[in-house]
């Protein structure tokens, strides 16, 4: 039996608390203790971005983050997307291109191009790619998803 | 099996080193190394795991007179903000930009990526091109004690530093370059980012009177640690970066680099990549 830890923190929106073993993932926290699936289990280490979510406003995996540290800090997401005018953008030009296959990697490329498009409404495909590098599909190829992103950005 | 009884996330620097005193304590930051490290085995936790992230003496980058002081848990990303970083250590920079992803660089810290102490860590060859001390404080008899010690001499062998257990490390510091000074950082992976090096390379260098002096070369992934190429300097130091300097310090560079064979790249195709990348970047300097 690990150690478990009370923590509070701000998950899209709302304070929530949680008792975590101290060795949990954020990302093991959302699926198994509070029932958020849209985050997804991909590799575990960091290389491939399913996991993505953010943290007071930063992009992160949350497979590398300890569930612990959450404490008193602000999570968005994917389920927390939901009514944000440019993640629903990016969710209608995903669909329009094509850019989901299997599905597994959307939550996290959606989450990650809100902060692309944020840091740079009118990106050019370079800057997609590279704020896109954290993130791995193994079914598009990626043109798909580039082109929607760069959709959702021309209809802003 | 954990062995974790305790967890402490202090917001003071004194109340974390009390807790290092008491030993048998595992470090973490951003996390980004610690946690697939503990799921791996290759991390056991200590009795406590101890949360420096909300220590506020670790955090931020300042400038101390001719010293960049940047806490322990500035942020890949936060380097890349920095203007004092953009515009002084540029070669710094240029390697907090290709590292990992943006993901991992909002994660990632400085002073985690030097005290993981990997032969391949992006940061630790531009520090030590750069000349960087760590700075690491205890709290051996109720007082805060502060010692510094040479990067590169911190580095003790793969994941293995000379941090004393009850020591924790709070920042790293670069001496500003001169005026004159010229730096270039280059790093080979099979994509530009998010890959671990098969190798890196840094040259850094005053240039007086189209000469090169002061040369410091590092190179990361041949070694148990970042090396110094000294042999390379040997070919550059005082010299013109002509075309026979630059051949003659791309040779001693193969020459002098010990790399092994593992799944990124054979010790062969290192040592060539080596040549070649570093002929490569002196020709870069050269240009201006």
């Amino acid at each position: 039996m690990s150690l478990a830890v009370e923590i509070e923190f701000r998950l899209n929106g709302v304070v929530r608390r949680a008792t975590v073993p101290a060795d949990m993932s954020a990302l093991v926290m959302l699926r198994d203790v509070l029932g958020l699936t849209g985050t997804k289990y991909g590799c575990g280490e960091g290389e491939c971005g399913a996991c993505t979510v953010l943290i007071d406003g930063a992009s992160i995996n949350s497979c590398l983050m300890f569930a612990v540290d959450c404490d008193g800090r602000e999570m968005t997401t994917i389920e927390g997307l939901a009514g944000d005018a440019r993640a629903e953008r990016l969710q209608r030009a995903f669909a329009e291109h094509g850019a989901v296959q299997c599905g597994f990697c959307t939550p996290g490329m959606v989450i990650q191009a809100t902060r692309i498009l944020a840091e740079h409404p009118h990106p050019d495909r370079a800057t997609i790619q590279r704020g896109l590098e954290g993130n791995l599909c193994r079914c598009t190829g990626y043109k798909k998803i580039i082109d929607a992103v760069a959709a959702a950005a021309e209809q802003a | 099996m954990t062995a974790l009884e305790r967890y402490a996330a202090p917001r003071a620097l004194g109340e974390a080193l009390e807790l290092l005193r008491e030993g048998d304590v595992t470090i973490v930051a951003g996390g980004t190394d610690v946690m697939p490290q503990s799921h791996s085995g290759k991390v056991k936790f200590g009795r406590t795991l101890l949360n420096v992230r909300r220590i506020p003496e670790l955090a931020g980058i300042e400038r101390e007179g001719d010293t960049a002081r940047i806490g322990a848990l500035t942020t890949v990303t936060a380097l890349l903000e920095s203007a004092l970083v953009r515009e002084r250590l540029p070669m710094l920079a240029a390697a907090a930009d290709h590292f990992a992803s943006e993901q991992v660089r909002n994660g990632a810290t400085v002073g985690g990526n030097i005290c993981n102490a990997s032969p391949a860590g992006d940061l630790l060859v531009p520090l030590i091109v750069l000349d960087a001390t760590v700075e690491l404080a205890a709290k051996p008899n109720g007082a805060v004690e502060t010692r510094s010690m040479p990067l590169q001499e911190f580095l003790a062998g793969p994941g293995r530093t000379r941090r004393a257990a009850h020591e924790l490390l709070t920042a790293v510091r670069v001496p500003l370059p001169p005026r004159g000074f010229v730096a270039r950082f280059y790093k080979y992976g099979t994509r530009p980012a998010l890959d671990i090096s098969a190798i890196s390379i840094g040259v850094g260098a005053v240039r007086r009177d189209g000469r090169l002096e002061n040369v410091r070369v590092v190179f990361g992934a041949v070694a148990p640690t970042p090396i110094r190429g000294t042999a390379t300097e040997r070919a550059l130091e005082a010299r013109p970066p002509d075309a026979a300097t630059i051949e003659a310090a791309a040779q001693a560079a193969h020459d002098e680099v010990r790399p092994i064979s593992d799944v990124r790249a054979s010790a062969w195709y290192r040592q060539e990549l080596v040549r070649n990348m570093t002929r490569r970047l002196l020709e870069d300097v050269a240009r201006g």
